[in-house]
Order: structure tokens, then C-alpha cells, then sequence
């Protein structure tokens, strides 16, 4: 906002404002019309953690929260145990990596 | 065998009527033959638009409900010999007209028709879902707002859902002006967020009040701004590459002064 408008009192340009409200807002709709969408995503996730460690995948929570400017995914993923396995391995390829 | 295009918005008052009396009127103009569907039962209002309402016997309802046959409920237009509207019911409600019985009513009309344009009620509701049925292709009307472009949105999830062709886009009630000084979404900012092709873009315009004051489609008046644009999307339809047309003609220092003084050419 330029000195000129904020003498006069006035806001900048709203359309800025308009696409940012439809941006989060249409996240939500988004998600929202397909109650499967993050049921389909939460399966995917498990596969995919479940590879690096032991979860509990009954108690696994996958949600969108919002604040004032953004929208986040957030996910509660207890851990039962990690997979030591991968972790030397891991730790392997870290070594072997030229610097 | 014609084609079955819906004009739908999700959120009311956008110009849905206004949009399918128009290009409806432009498919006419270029000799193919038309026919308007108003879909919106207990609310009639494109035979007003059209400036029909006075030669309305029988209507939607009567046809599905078996009192008259499909042709004795058309009404011809005024203006063009192969343009035909069938009214919605005015008394009835929603429910009085099933998804199906509506899908069997547009495939009989595009045995007859190129094109059928069937006008859509506001809302997600069955009103909605018979608008819906019988059509192949969709045009979804918004306006540069955010309430409007959100339903456009959900309406836009619900057609993919349904396994409808891409729909396309008309952006109606653009204020040039506005855009220019930021306050109001551009063409550009609502086809990023909405990704769906653009059809159109309807410029704010008087002549469509003066229009619907006279039952007469903006299109048929070569000086309205909005008219012209509603020709450039009827074209569009018909397979032609029509550029945007610009909006930035603000009304001249000598047009202003014409409407001042009450010679306005609209
Ligand atoms: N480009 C435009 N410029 C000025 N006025 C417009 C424009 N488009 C539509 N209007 C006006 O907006 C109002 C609503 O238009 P219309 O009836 O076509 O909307 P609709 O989407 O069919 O509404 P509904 O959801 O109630 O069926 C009308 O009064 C119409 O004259
Ligand atoms: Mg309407």
C-alpha cells in the first residue's frame, strides 16, 4: 500500500484479497466434496511409511487445518517402532556419497 | 443429430438465462436450428428474456406428464423461423420432473435440433441434476467474484463426477474499470483457478436491463457491448477461432457526453 492511500485511509487493491480467499477456501471445497479423497491419501501414506518404520495405522490421523492465511495438511502418525534395517543402510549410502 | 448444451452456475443470478437466450438466439442467426430448454420449474423466466411469455400453452411438465406431444408445447420465436423455446412449468415444483424423463426429452430434441440449450435452475438440487442429464457438453457461468467463482468450482467437481465432457468457461459482468484498478479478478486469475477452458467473456452492460425490458437478446443489437460478445461466443460454439474481443472501450469522452444529455445510441 503506497503513502498516498494509506493517508486517504484506504486498502490496496482487494483482488489480491479475492484470489487469496478462493485459493483457501477452494482447497477445503476440494477436499471436502470426496470424503474418500484423504482416505485414499491416508492408505497411500501408510504404504509408503510403513516402509521405514512400524506405525499405527488405526490410530493415524490425516486432516487439512486452516489458520488466517494458509491451509496445511496434517498428519498424526504414531510410531510403534523404526525399522533398523534402513537405517544402516541409509547411513551406508551416506558414507559412500563423494563429496 | 444436434447436440444438448447445459448452462449452469451453481450460484444464482449469474446470468444463466440471460447467457442461454443469447447464444441460443446467435445459433439461430447463423441458420441452425435451435431449441431452449427451461429447466428452471416454479421459476419460469427465459420465455420473458425471449419475449415469448405471451404464446406459452403448454409447457415441460405437461409434456413429460403425457397431456400434449413434445411439438405442441414448442413456441417458435418472433424473430427466427428455426428457433423454438419449451417453457419450464410455472406452478409445478422441481420434483414434478424427473433426471430421466428429462434425458428422454433431449434425445428426442436433438433428432430435431443442432443444437438444444437447456437453462439451468441455480443450485446443486435436482433441478440441477435434471438440467444435467441429457447434456453432453456444459457451459459454466460465473461472474469475478468469489462467491460465484466458488460455486462454479463445486459445480465444475459435480459435471467431472457425473462424467461430463470438459466443461467450458463464460465470465460474465466484467467491469473493465474495476479490473484495471484491482479490484476486481481478471480473466487470466479465474481461469488459473478454476482450470477449465475459456468460452467467453461478457462485459457489464445497460443494454442487457434494456434488453430484458424489451424481450429482445442483446445479440440482436450490434451497438451493445455485451451483444457482440455473446455473438463472438455463439461463433465459438460453432467451431470458429474468435479472438477476445477487447473490453477496454470505456465509453468515449463524446459517448459520455451523449448519454449526459440523453442521446445515448443504447
Ligand atoms: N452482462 C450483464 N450486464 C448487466 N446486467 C446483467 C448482465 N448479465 C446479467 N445481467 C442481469 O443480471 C440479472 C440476472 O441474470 P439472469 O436472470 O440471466 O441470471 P440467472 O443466472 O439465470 O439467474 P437465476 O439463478 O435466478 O436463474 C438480470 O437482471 C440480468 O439482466
Ligand atoms: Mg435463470
Amino acid at each position: 500500500m503506497n503513502l498516498f492511500n494509506r493517508v486517504l485511509g484506504r486498502e490496496g487493491p482487494s483482488k489480491e484479497v479475492a484470489k487469496e480467499r478462493l485459493r483457501l477456501v477452494l482447497v477445503h471445497d476440494r477436499v471436502g466434496v470426496s470424503p474418500q479423497f484423504l482416505e485414499v491419501l491416508k492408505e497411500d501414506l501408510i504404504r509408503v511409511i510403513s516402509q521405514y518404520m512400524e506405525i499405527d495405522d488405526a490410530s493415524m490421523r490425516v486432516d487439512l487445518s486452516g489458520s488466517n492465511n494458509s491451509v496445511a495438511l496434517v498428519a498424526n502418525i504414531p510410531i510403534k517402532r523404526v525399522k533398523r534395517g534402513l537405517i544402516a543402510k541409509t547411513r551406508r549410502q551416506e558414507e559412500t556419497v563423494p563429496r | 443429430m444436434g447436440e444438448v448444451i447445459v448452462v449452469t452456475s451453481g450460484k444464482g443470478g449469474v446470468g444463466k438465462t440471460t447467457t442461454t437466450a443469447n447464444i441460443g438466439t446467435g445459433l439461430a442467426m447463423d441458420g441452425h436450428k435451435v431449441v431452449l430448454v427451461d429447466s428452471d420449474i416454479g421459476l419460469r423466466n427465459l420465455d420473458v428474456v425471449m419475449g415469448l411469455e405471451n404464446r406459452i400453452v403448454y409447457d415441460i411438465v405437461d409434456v413429460v406428464d403425457g397431456f400434449c406431444r413434445l411439438k405442441q408445447a414448442l413456441i417458435k420465436d418472433k424473430r427466427f423461423d428455426d428457433l423454438y423455446l419449451l417453457p419450464a412449468a410455472q406452478t409445478k415444483d422441481k420434483t414434478a420432473v424427473s433426471p430421466e424423463q428429462m434425458k428422454g426429452l433431449c434425445e428426442e430434441l436433438k433428432q430435431e435440433f443442432d443444437y438444444v440449450l437447456v437453462d439451468s435452475p441455480a443450485g446443486i438440487e435436482q433441478g440441477f441434476r435434471n438440467a444435467i442429464a441429457g447434456a453432453e457438453k456444459a457451459i459454466i457461468v460465473t461472474t469475478p467474484e468469489v462467491a460465484a467463482v466458488r460455486d462454479a468450482d463445486r459445480i465444475i467437481g459435480l459435471l467431472e463426477a457425473e462424467g461430463k465432457e470438459g466443461p467450458s468457461l463464460v465470465i460474465n459482468r466484467l467491469r473493465h474499470h474495476m479490473v484495471k484498478r484491482g479490484d476486481m479478478m481478471d480473466i487470466e486469475d479465474m481461469i488459473d483457478i478454476l482450470a477449465i477452458d475459456l468460452l467467453g467473456v461478457i462485459p457489464e452492460d445497460e443494454y442487457i436491463v434494456v434488453s430484458t425490458n424489451r424481450g429482445e437478446p442483446a445479440i440482436l443489437n450490434k451497438n451493445s457491448l455485451a451483444g457482440r460478445a455473446y455473438r463472438n461466443i455463439s461463433r465459438r460454439i460453432q467451431g470458429e477461432d474468435v479472438p477476445l474481443m477487447p473490453l477496454d472501450t470505456e465509453p468515449s469522452l463524446l459517448e459520455r457526453l451523449r448519454r449526459l444529455m440523453g442521446f445515448s445510441s443504447k
